[in-house]
């Protein structure tokens, strides 16, 4: 099993790199075989030749990037078939590179959790590079944007699959530099470079929290195996735990977009359509949410960290669906709710619901890259991405409308799509975690101490499951030892996300596909290429719930989806009456002195400029002025003075001969002088 | 003879040639000048020569040396002087600035400007 993962995380990083280096000449080689096709062979059919021809277009780029992402997503869906058959954790190290304290060890581990996330990866990468062959047709570039997509991918699957955590934070680190190459892929737009430089910078500021969360980590384990790591923390000392899991939380917000720096993700829009599918969307900025979900019981002995999580949760939930509500722009609309998913799988992590947050993570993969692929195909159809120049395209692109819809249902938590289940399962484990704080047990607040200072579980990787069945038993599913308070945020900002996200998702399905059409153009459905990744998407994203059904802690609790499901039906009816008073006008105007605001995301972007942007160009021109005014004036001071002194010796050194002379002349009558005056 | 005459007109002499090349403009008397000095270095040679009387008549021999360096000194001078006339047509040597280094010019950074001879 280790093989094959490794060959998948293997297979598109060679991909990059041979699309990088060889790309075109692949092209050149090709194109004879398929001019050939393309004339069809006496005895051949005709017909048969040019659907070949038409399948298989000389385009060497493409070939390259899409069949090794094709065979690793078989690979991983090999892997995930293997984990449903017989859940094992598998782990296999190829080195270990010593480091004088605890070693790297290059290895990969293959359990339930990282098997799905793997062919999740691989399933929308696939899609991706399948929708991109259309996309970036015209595209001059195209090579080495496939080419970095590939690497991408690999870096991703390396931090799914990666046994250790300095391999996995490689992978997270190479993901952030293709991301930044692949948001500036329009570099020549100085919008989109700043955009990238920004996503870049802000992301970076998180990773140095995140290395350093891995070194508090890695040695107070003495290992920065996650194996290892998660096996010791029953006796890792809980000051190492808290700072290690609260460094960690920066990584997770930066990459993850959450409160404090989550503004790079809406500008990172400025990037290809697809490229926002993919990484800004479906996979990287998941990466932190699964980070945690992967080192779960280390933040299950650092309540604390969980409580920040939760508040930074709630926070992120609450104002990125208030600001998607008021956005123009179709693929700003998705980032917004992109942050909102992502902060409902932190909550959900927050408030104990591991698998919950998992299976959110899954099903908005899923449907977040069909939404934003579809969006794409709606783009290119209308030609711009503001609602304002959509309308009316029900009918002329039945399939992406369709496919939408699913989207937009899951996004909304509409039974029967994915994100009614995985939704639901986040929001009754946080009203358990709400209830059970609120009136604790007899035995006061839940202490899993006393079970890990029993020497029989110490240091045993099994530890947290059996305080997990343990708790299990208590109170049916493992609540965290966090605040009450925090608890009742999560649910309450939850619940009204919901009726937000209802409502900003049946106004952006609205406005776009109903109502007049607002612009010029005429519309048509988007190339097979493009459209069928978006069709085959919706397919996971309507069914993926029903997986859940088979777990007893994934199933959904009927009280809180009757209460969700009014929520989305207050939110989206609220938005569908307003709507249908007028349907030429955004329903949005009945914001009214609010709308700039949230368009603006609470002008947080303004507040940074204002308290960390400017003071840090200001420092920036100080410097550079103290530079130019004192240092160099110094250096070119000393040099002038120099010169002015010398310019008085010069005065002497004026070419003429003769006046040498003389002053040699007198020096002798001065030297005779002295010689007879002191003899 | 006394001593003191001969020294005298010597000392004389060098006053002259002294003169002459600190004073004179023209590179020809200049170097007239020069020979003058050498002169006056002679005669005291020769006078000194005749006091101490010395077996060997150094001060004599080195007289005649010195002749013979300042003809070939002349000739050298007279060379310079002739090429120096062809290329400046001019033989004043309070014109002949070129050793001066140019004006001073910080701003500029360059520590040579070769404009002795502009006028």
């Amino acid at each position: 099993m280790i093989v094959v993962a490794a060959v998948a995380v293997v297979l598109p990083f060679a991909a990059a790199l041979i699309g990088m280096l060889f790309g075109h000449t692949v092209s050149h080689l090709l194109s004879p075989l398929a001019r050939r096709l393309r004339t069809p062979a006496p005895g051949a059919s005709r017909r048969g030749a040019l659907v070949l021809a038409r399948r298989m277009p000389a385009n060497g780029p493409a070939l390259i990037a899409v069949l090794p992402v094709a065979a690793s997503t078989v690979l991983t869906a090999v892997l995930a078939a293997d984990q449903l058959r017989d859940p094992a954790t598998h782990v296999g190290t190829l080195t270990r590179v010593p480091t004088g304290t605890a070693s790297v060890a290059l290895s990969l581990q293959v359990d339930g959790l990282v098997s799905v996330v793997a062919l999740l990866v691989c399933c929308v990468a696939l899609a991706v590079q399948i929708y991109s062959v259309a996309y970036m047709r015209d595209d001059p570039r195209y090579s080495s944007y496939a080419a970095f997509v590939s690497l991408f991918t690999a870096a991703m699957l390396l931090v799914v699959l990666s046994g250790d955590l300095l391999v996995l934070y490689v992978g997270w680190e190479v993901m952030g530099i293709c991301s930044y190459f692949l948001i500036g892929h329009y570099w020549h737009d100085r919008a989109t470079s700043r955009a990238a430089v920004k996503a870049f910078l802000v992301t970076r500021l998180g990773d140095v929290g995140f290395l350093f969360g891995i070194f508090v980590l890695g040695l107070a384990a003495h290992s920065f195996q996650i194996r290892e790591i998660i096996g010791r923390v029953g006796i890792m000392s809980h000051t190492a735990l808290l700072a290690g899991t609260l460094l960690l939380l920066c990584g997770v917000a930066g990459k993850s977009a959450q409160f404090p720096l989550h503004t790079w993700l809406p500008d990172a829009m400025a990037g290809p359509t697809p490229i926002s599918a993919l990484i800004h969307a479906a996979t990287m900025v998941a990466a932190g949410v699964y980070v945690v979900a992967r080192l779960y019981p280390a933040f299950w002995f650092a309540p604390a960290s969980l409580a920040v999580l939760g508040v930074i949760a709630a926070i992120s939930m609450l104002g990125a669906a208030l600001a998607a509500l008021a956005q123009d722009d179709l693929k700003r609309v998705l980032a917004y709710s992109t942050i909102s998913q992502l902060a409902y799988m932190a909550a959900g992590l927050a408030v104990g619901a591991r698998d919950g947050a998992v299976f959110h993570l899954l099903a908005h993969g899923a449907f977040k890259a069909l939404l934003f692929l579809g969006a794409g195909c709606v783009i290119v159809a209308v030609g711009s991405n503001l609602m304002s120049a959509m309308g009316g395209l029900r009918l002329a692109m039945p399939v992406t409308f369709w496919s939408m819809t699913i989207g937009f249902a899951a996004l909304a938590g509409i039974p029967p799509a994915s994100g009614f289940f995985s939704k639901d399962t986040i929001l009754s484990q946080a009203w358990k975690a709400a209830h059970d704080r609120g009136a604790p047990p007899a035995g006061g607040r839940i202490s899993l101490e006393p079970l890990y200072a029993r020497p029989d579980l110490q240091g045993r990787p099994a530890g947290f499951v059996a305080v997990k069945a343990k708790a299990r038993d208590l109170m049916g599913a493992p609540v965290p030892d966090i605040p009450s308070w925090v608890a009742w945020l999560v649910l309450i900002t939850g619940l009204l996300t919901v009726v937000i996200t209802a409502a900003y998702c049946t106004r952006t399905w609205l406005v776009t596909f109903f109502g007049e059409r607002r612009s010029a153009v005429r519309a048509r459905e988007a190339t097979p290429l493009m459209r069928w990744p978006v069709a085959a998407l919706a397919i996971p994203a309507l069914i993926l719930g029903f997986f859940g059904l088979g777990s007893a802690e994934l199933r959904p609790e009927w009280g809180m989806a009757v209460i969700s499901l009014l929520c989305a039906a207050a939110g989206a009816g609220g938005v569908y009456l307003v709507w249908n008073n007028d349907p030429a006008l955004d329903p949005v105007r009945l914001l009214g002195p609010l709308r700039p605001v949230l368009r603006a995301a609470f002008y947080l972007d303004t507040v940074y400029d204002v308290a960390i942007v400017r003071p840090v160009r200001a420092l920036a021109s100080l410097v550079v002025h103290a530079d130019e005014r004192v240092v160099d004036a110094g250096v070119e001071g000393s040099g002038r003075g120099a010169r002015r002194l010398g310019g008085l010796l010069r005065v002497t050194e004026n070419g003429n001969a003769q006046a040498y002379v003389s002053g040699l002349f007198a020096g002798v009558v001065l030297i005779v002088v002295a010689v007879v005056v002191l003899t | 003879m006394h001593l003191v005459y001969p020294v005298v007109i010597a000392a004389l002499l060098f006053a002259v040639g002294v003169y002459g090349v600190l004073a004179r403009r023209n590179a020809i008397l200049v170097l007239m000048s020069v020979e003058l000095m050498l002169n006056a270095v002679n005669l005291n040679l020769v006078v000194f020569d005749m006091r101490w009387a010395d077996r060997l008549h150094g001060g004599q021999i080195l007289t005649l040396f010195v002749i013979v360096l300042a003809a070939a000194e002349v000739g050298i001078g007279l060379a310079l002087i002739l090429l120096i006339y062809r290329n400046r047509q001019t033989v004043d040597v309070d014109r002949l600035r070129t050793l001066a280094e140019g004006d001073p010019d910080p701003e500029a950074g360059s520590m040579t400007d070769d404009e002795g001879v502009r006028r």
